[in-house]
């Protein structure tokens, strides 16, 4: 309608035609864009975006299980550290209660050596004595015998007087419980 | 707007009627010879030279559309990359960032707007069809009215009728006096010169770029065959064609992308009951 008057024609006022094929132009465009372009796009971008999160998560994965090896080493290195410590102290305390058992033995054992020598030296003094007192009795009346010349017959006068000479040693002798005890025992007997 | 165009084609019509001097392109540039014309419904259709470009550059964004994304994959290939960029800047660029955070639905309109009108502007400099059907005012002004429905409707649908218009109607935060004179702005601003602008500014770019292409080109033909002292201006004239070309360049990407930012920017008055 316009193509009469090319010249005379208004830009601004487009021929209806015109303006339906731009209408149909724009709308194949709008199609193609909604049922084929944009979710190609969409999806590409969600796959690039999901590649790229995986391989963060993927690595923040492995950062977390070389955190949790490092963890579990260092607790075993601390674990080795106290049993170790825990093994020295035991050690330590195990030795000092053998050492103090030892020299309880042993003090035990001087004790007993001791005591056994004591014992001993009782029982040969006791030997000693109870041979002396035999021979001295058997010397002296022996001695006195032959010096007086006469057989003391009277055994009990004998014995009398040989006690009383062993008591008067007794308590010269003054430290032995047997010679108290015999003189203790000896006196109510003299009296009598 | 419209008589200063009406002037400017009485200028260059009388120019190019003036005998045998340089034939100033006018108008005419515009409206091509009719290859055929039919009717439908009592409606019009004139397929001419610019009928047919339209046609071409449309169906050669879908030829690249598709091939970008026949074989997605996640690392991409040169063409995948192109067309990704594409994508990506209208998708993160306006819809994400300046619509905002419900904005993401809208990334395929919003990228449609931008690849159609790019791909119609970029015909202004691609040798053989060397104009631009944005340089006809059908097709922006069939843009801008779909963006306008658009807008209106979003912004009924995410505020309710009611809310929408009152805050257009009565701009909040405005002393009640104010209301005289903000209101009828508000309306002309929302509902007349948004659209228009839109339309309008599409449309002057490449219609104006195209006509500076087309003197700076017929000039440097003229020039070179009138054969006298004129000569000389040839080259410069056929410089200035060259350059004016790269300067086209520059305004076919400018102005898909401005088209789509202020269409974002709507959609974002609509979503978001701010102001």
């Amino acid at each position: 309608m316009s193509i009469l008057a090319a010249e005379s024609a208004n830009p601004l006022l487009p021929p209806l035609g015109e303006i339906i094929i731009g209408l149909i132009a724009f709308a194949i465009v709008l199609f193609v864009m909604f049922k084929f372009v944009a979710p190609r796009f969409e999806q590409v971008f969600r796959a690039r975006r999901e590649a790229i999160e995986g391989g963060i998560e993927r690595a923040e994965a492995m950062q977390a299980e070389a955190q949790a090896s490092l963890e579990q080493y260092r607790a075993q290195l601390a674990e080795a550290r106290t049993e170790a410590a825990q093994i020295r102290d035991q050690a330590r305390a195990e030795g000092q209660q053998i050492l103090e058992e030892l020299r309880a033995q042993a003090q035990q054992e001087s004790a007993r050596i001791v005591a056994r020598g004591e014992e001993q030296l009782a029982a040969s003094r006791q030997q000693v004595l109870n041979e002396l007192r035999g021979h001295i009795g058997s010397l002296a009346v022996d001695l006195a015998g032959r010096v007086v010349g006469e057989s003391l017959e009277d055994d009990a006068r004998r014995r009398g007087t040989v006690d009383r000479f062993l008591d008067q040693l007794d308590g010269m002798a003054a430290g032995s419980p047997d010679g108290r005890t015999g003189s203790s025992v000896y006196a109510p007997e003299g009296n009598r | 707007m419209t008589s200063s165009a009406l002037a400017l084609g009485n200028v260059l019509a009388a120019e190019s009627g003036g005998g045998d001097g340089f034939q100033a392109p006018g108008l005419g540039e515009f409206y091509p010879e009719v290859v055929a014309s039919f009717s439908l419904f009592g409606i019009a259709f004139e397929i001419t030279r610019i009928t047919i470009i339209l046609w071409v550059a449309t169906l050669a964004l879908i030829a690249f559309l598709v091939a970008t994304v026949r074989k997605p994959s996640i690392v991409p290939g040169k063409l995948q990359f192109v067309g990704e960029s594409g994508y990506s800047l209208v998708r993160d660029g306006i819809a994400r960032d300046v619509v905002g955070p419900k904005g993401l639905p809208f990334a395929p309109f919003l990228a449609s707007l931008f690849f159609f009108i790019l791909a119609n502007n970029l015909m202004a400099i691609i040798p053989f069809a060397q104009i631009s059907p944005m340089s006809k005012f059908a097709f922006p002004l069939v843009l801008a009215a779909i963006c306008w429905v658009m807008y209106i409707w979003i912004g009924i649908r995410e505020q309710g009728a009611g809310k929408y218009f009152k805050d257009i109607l009565f701009l909040p935060g405005v002393p009640k006096p104010m209301y005289v004179l903000v209101t009828p702005i508000e309306i002309l601003q929302n509902f007349v010169v948004r659209p228009f602008t839109l339309a309008v500014r599409l449309f002057a770019n490449m219609f104006a770029g195209h006509m500076l292409l087309v003197v700076f080109s017929l000039g440097a033909v003229y020039l070179f065959q009138v054969g006298n002292y004129s000569m000389i201006f040839g080259p410069i004239s056929a410089l200035m064609a060259i350059v004016m070309t790269f300067f086209e360049l520059l305004v076919i990407f400018l102005q898909a992308y401005v088209f789509t930012v202020l269409m974002g920017t709507y959609l974002n008055g609509s979503i978001e009951a701010e102001h």
